[in-house]
């Protein structure tokens, strides 16, 4: 006979001392663990509520300016760094950190109309309703000396929005044309036109450097070259444009701002169709900004909410509110994706978290590696009815809400119409045209 | 309550004489002889002969050694890095790694952890999601792989018996055990002898650290059974029907005569649950938090712990209910009933999910193993039968004993013991997932009175039995898991870490609706539901957005685009798509003529109307 027991020794499981770590042997047997599968099931189910439990993400609200907040610039170099025009001409350097404003300008009279920081981060650029672009030292008068520009520039007309070029010391000006400056120099290199209308937003393309976008009140998007002396081409929509945005990280990507509440990524290279319409807003649109990884953008809209939708989708993932914030006019990703400001009417300037129930400040590892589990976990279950529900969930203010459910009725009332007109008309007479067709008028090269 | 240890000088010397070639026992380790063992256990050894082939052989010629660390291709789905070097690599001392890469692993461990089944086809999906599934299959198994190769660092070996050439394992005494093994196994070995408040019913906790027995009388104890100190004693003046542990040692469930009873580990009494009245049978269902309860008055009744409150209480509509077992695979409760049939049930359900009919006669006892692949049962006809539970519900074998078994269990590791009488004999199987083989008993033993309640102590090769003579506890070589999971049940846990566990636990608690026959359901792919949905969007749109509209031809841009050619084109396809229809329809239409007309019947003048 041959035997042989199960003897384990304790003192191989046991700590030896109090101040030891407890030994936890492991066996990843799955008879070990049954129920792998509801079990994993409940924990995404409680990630899941405790991230709308901790989704709290307003951080902050930056008060000083006595009027509607324009236009926002961050630094390129700085992340604590924030510029914003407001409508009486005042331009303040925002500390975030400290959350106060570290400097004051009167710029210009009347809105401040545009602002950009030079690529290097020395100075700053604004435009305003005094037909005037002037250059900015990003740090403040040594004493005793007085506030004044670098460069003023005088121009013709009224400039409407202003954007520096990523790698060189040209900037871009729109207002009734485009026109390409040099730092240098007191009058454009060129000025691009199409059509006669005023421009009211241009943006440089950051990885095509060359790159140029800008749309105008006659509903068109157009783009430049700037190495040519006349437009790419343009897109006609239904309804005007407010702002572009090039994704950073796809150099042929931008998403456009428009009236008619709804936000449309194109692809530069087939402009006929775009690429997703994004709709959740209840009102215009009037800017937008992509994150710095590009997967993720915000909008801000008439409707007194921010938006942020994945590029790739075509409802948003997150809504922010509040009671006093009136209509956001701009707003801005910061550079390291974590924060989106927002610049509104009521004068003042919302910091928010990017991502709504994250933790701030230093994760120790195994918070770090709970996180990333519960990520994973709500990845893995987030078709589930119950969890999609919850997860979904947002509280939105009562007019919002209203609009939407009237929204829907008006949709789903042209929808039928459509149907109908099909049902009671000769077959193929009447073609269904898609959704995404149907909000381009025209591409014209 | 005393304990008596049996120690082996206490053996008669009749028996001696009767088996006059009895050799000394003797421990494994003392001497390595060739395996002959013609009558050597069938369970536990292979395996250790399997481990002994897995171990890498040093290699004669440096060239053979790539070939020899795996032990199959497929099995690894990436390969070793065999190219950075010719042969095994020298460190700058010049010794020899002469085991590099990764170490091997043998495809049926691989096995055991692969979590999707590669046969089921998935529904027709996008290519952006079944690309996506597929880099999730992928995962899977590298996964596996790594789970795998973690079994290396497990520390405990199972336990074994064997015996020697022509030696029957089921005549091994425990006494002989008792005598063979150390001290610290052999104290594992006690009988209590508590003859006057009769037979008795127990129940181990999870750990397998704890353990509980209320006898018919009224008498309720439980103890640290390894260290032997009682935690409390008390008499519930009534009579004990059934005792279990809740999902720690610190609460008690006991079935009393009238109505069930919770007490803590001191002995008193917490809850009196009258809506659980007259039970005979409990088990608890550790992940769900239920406390499921079987009732004279034939209700299966399921009792949330955590929050106290009933969750389901079904009829069963057959009678008395006192047979009852869970399978551990998927929390699904099988009550045995007097005509023969076992229904599964869970609280989700009004209705049993399965009947089967296992038995001519009642059934007497039921149980399930830890995989939850198969049910042993056995009847008033003598039979023990042992079912699959994978769908089919099919007897796997089956064979008569003389008195038919009263009481089943199995064992972590797949061991059967079955309690007939006074007598308790164990059957052993090939391994963990195979069924038992009935043919030799693997042990037997005889017990001072009738065995009332048998339960495998978990991660100890333990078996305890309760009966009319008092508990005794017998040394089953093999019957546990010999390497538990610290964070799941873990024997030698500290107050902070059970308390750790405790909230954890509770935090996960699986609802009661999600018992079902297949626990994996959840991660699977709603195919139904999904063809729903996609019914519903077709009729709420009016038209299917996904169909191809029909073929338009571009213009030509160089002044070729004529309308005869466009219309020619366009006719092009339209014939193309046509033959294809045709092809697909004739490849099909002589399979169905043949399954229509049935082998050498006559032509009849009615055949022409066949279509």
């Amino acid at each position: 006979m041959k035997v042989k027991m199960l003897s384990r020794n304790p003192d191989s499981y046991v700590r030896e001392t109090k101040l030891d770590l407890q030994r936890v042997p492991r066996n990843y047997d799955p008879t070990l663990h049954p129920f792998e599968v509801p079990r994993e099931y409940v924990r995404a189910l409680n990630a899941t509520k405790l991230e709308r439990v901790f989704a709290k993400p307003f951080l902050a609200s930056l008060d000083g300016h006595r009027d509607g907040v324009s236009c926002l610039a961050k630094h390129p170099k700085s992340l604590a760094t924030v510029l914003s025009g407001a409508c009486d001409g005042e331009v303040r350097i925002w500390n975030l950190t400290k959350r106060k404003c570290i400097r004051m300008i009167q710029a210009h009279e009347g809105f401040v109309r545009g602002i950009c920081t030079h690529f290097c981060g020395t100075s700053f650029f604004t435009v305003g309703d005094d037909k005037t672009v002037k250059q900015w030292k990003m740090d403040g008068p040594s004493y005793g000396e007085e506030e004044e520009p670098l460069h003023t520039i005088l121009g013709k007309t009224v400039y409407t929005g202003i954007d520096h070029h990523w790698k060189e010391a040209v900037f871009a000006t729109c207002g009734q044309q485009v026109d390409i400056w040099d730092e240098q120099r007191t009058s454009p290199i060129c000025s691009m036109t199409w059509g006669f209308d005023s421009i009211s937003s241009v943006k440089f393309n950051p990885i095509e450097t060359f790159l140029l976008g800008s749309c105008a009140s006659d509903r068109n998007i157009v783009l430049y070259d700037m190495r040519q002396a006349t437009p790419l081409k343009k897109v006609i929509l239904d309804m005007r444009t407010n702002t572009i945005c090039w994704n950073p990280m796809e150099a042929f990507i931008f998403t456009a701002a428009n009236e008619d509440y709804n936000l449309y990524t194109f692809d530069m290279r087939a402009l006929d169709t775009p690429v997703m319409i994004h709709m959740d807003h209840v009102s215009a649109v009037l800017d937008v900004d992509y994150s710095p990884t590009g997967k993720d953008f915000v909008s801000a809209s008439f409707d007194k909410s921010i938006r942020i939708f994945p590029v790739d989708k075509s409802r948003s993932r997150e809504v922010y509110h509040t009671k006093r914030m009136q209509h956001v006019i701009c707003v801005k990703w910061t550079s390291d994706s974590k924060y989106i400001m927002c610049g509104s009417d009521e004068m003042n300037i919302r910091l928010w978290k990017a991502n709504a129930s994250e933790k701030l400040g230093v994760l120790t590892s195994r918070e770090k590696a709970a996180t990333d589990y519960n990520q994973r976990l709500k990845e893995k279950f987030q078709h589930h009815p119950h969890i999609k529900r919850i997860s979904r969930h947002r509280h939105l203010p009562k007019s919002i809400y209203s609009q939407i459910q009237e929204q829907r009725i008006m949709k789903e009332a042209r929808r039928r119409k459509e149907l109908n007109r099909i049902k009671h008309s000769k077959p193929g007479s009447v073609q269904r045209v898609s959704e995404k067709k149907k909000r381009v008028v025209a591409v014209v090269k | 309550m005393e304990t008596v240890p049996k120690l082996g000088n206490n053996v008669p010397p009749k028996k001696d004489k009767l088996q006059g070639k009895k050799k000394k026992p003797r421990r494994y380790w003392e001497e390595e002889t060739t395996q002959t063992a013609a009558g050597a256990s069938p369970g536990p050894p292979r395996k250790r002969k399997r481990n002994r082939e897995l171990r890498p052989q040093k290699p004669k010629n440096t060239h053979s050694t790539k070939k020899s660390r795996i032990s199959k291709k497929p099995q690894v789905p990436k390969k070793p890095r065999e190219r950075r070097s010719p042969g095994p690599q020298r460190s700058l001392s010049g010794a020899q790694d002469p085991f590099t890469g990764p170490a091997p692993v043998p495809v049926e461990v691989v096995q055991k952890f692969c979590r999707i089944d590669k046969s089921k086809k998935l529904p027709r999906s996008e290519t952006k999601i079944r690309s996506r599934l597929e880099a999730a299959e992928a995962q899977e198994e590298e996964i596996s792989v790594k789970a795998a190769r973690s079994e290396l660092l497990l520390a405990e070996e199972p336990g074994f018996l064997e015996g020697e050439d022509g030696e029957d394992t089921a005549k091994i005494r425990q006494a002989d055990i008792v005598e063979a093994v150390d001290v610290a196994s052999a104290a594992k070995h006690f009988d209590l002898n508590l003859r006057q408040f009769g037979p008795y019913r127990l129940n181990y906790s999870r750990t397998g650290r704890h353990l509980a027995f209320g006898g018919r009388r009224g008498h309720v104890a439980a103890l640290d059974w390894v260290t032997k100190k009682l935690m409390c004693e008390i008499n519930v003046m009534e009579a004990v029907r059934d005792i279990r542990f809740l999902h720690s040692e610190a609460l008690l469930a006991v079935a009393q005569n009238r109505w069930l009873h919770i007490y803590d580990n001191q002995g008193i009494e917490l809850h009196c649950i009258r809506r659980c009245d007259r039970i005979t049978q409990l088990e608890f269902l550790p992940f769900h938090f239920l406390l499921a309860t079987a009732s004279e008055t034939g209700f299966l009744t399921y009792l949330d712990v955590s929050v106290g409150k009933i969750v389901a209480a079904l009829n069963a509509r057959a009678g008395r209910l006192n047979i009852m077992t869970q399978n551990p695979y998927n929390a699904v409760i099988h009550l045995g009933h007097s005509n023969g049939t076992v229904s599964l049930w869970s609280p989700a359900m009004k209705e049993p999910l399965a009947k089967i009919l296992c038995h001519r006669g009642g059934v007497r006892a039921v149980a399930v193993d830890s995989t939850g692949t198969h049910m042993a049962t056995s009847g008033l006809d003598h039979q023990l039968k042992i079912f699959d539970l994978r769908g089919t519900f099919q007897p796997l074998s089956a064979r008569t004993l003389p008195q038919g078994a009263g009481h089943l269990a199995f064992s972590q590791r797949g061991l059967l013991a079955a309690g007939t009488g006074d007598v308790v004999n164990i059957w052993a199987g090939q391994g963990k997932a195979s069924p038992p083989s009935l043919e030799q008993p693997y042990l037997t033993h005889r017990l001072l009175g009738h065995v009332h309640g048998l339960q495998f102590c978990p991660f100890e090769d333990v078996l305890g039995v309760g009966h009319s003579g008092g508990i005794t506890s017998m040394l089953v070589p093999g019957a546990a898991e010999p390497n538990f999971d610290g964070l799941e049940s873990n024997p030698y846990r500290s107050r902070k870490q059970r308390q750790e566990w405790e909230v954890k636990a509770l935090l996960e608690k699986v609802p009661a609706e999600l018992i079902c026959l297949d626990p994996r359901a959840l991660a699977e792919v709603d195919v139904i539901s999904l063809e729903q949905e996609e019914k519903e969007r077709l009729e709420r749109l009016g038209y299917n957005p996904d169909t191809k509209p029909p073929f338009q031809p571009k213009p030509k841009q160089k002044g070729r685009s004529s309308t005869a050619s466009l219309v020619k084109r366009k006719r092009k396809v339209m014939d193309e798509e046509h033959r294809d229809k045709v092809r697909q329809s004739l490849e099909q239409q002589p399979q169905k003529q043949e399954k229509a007309k049935p082998m050498g019947a006559r032509p009849s003048a009615l055949d022409r109307f066949v279509r």
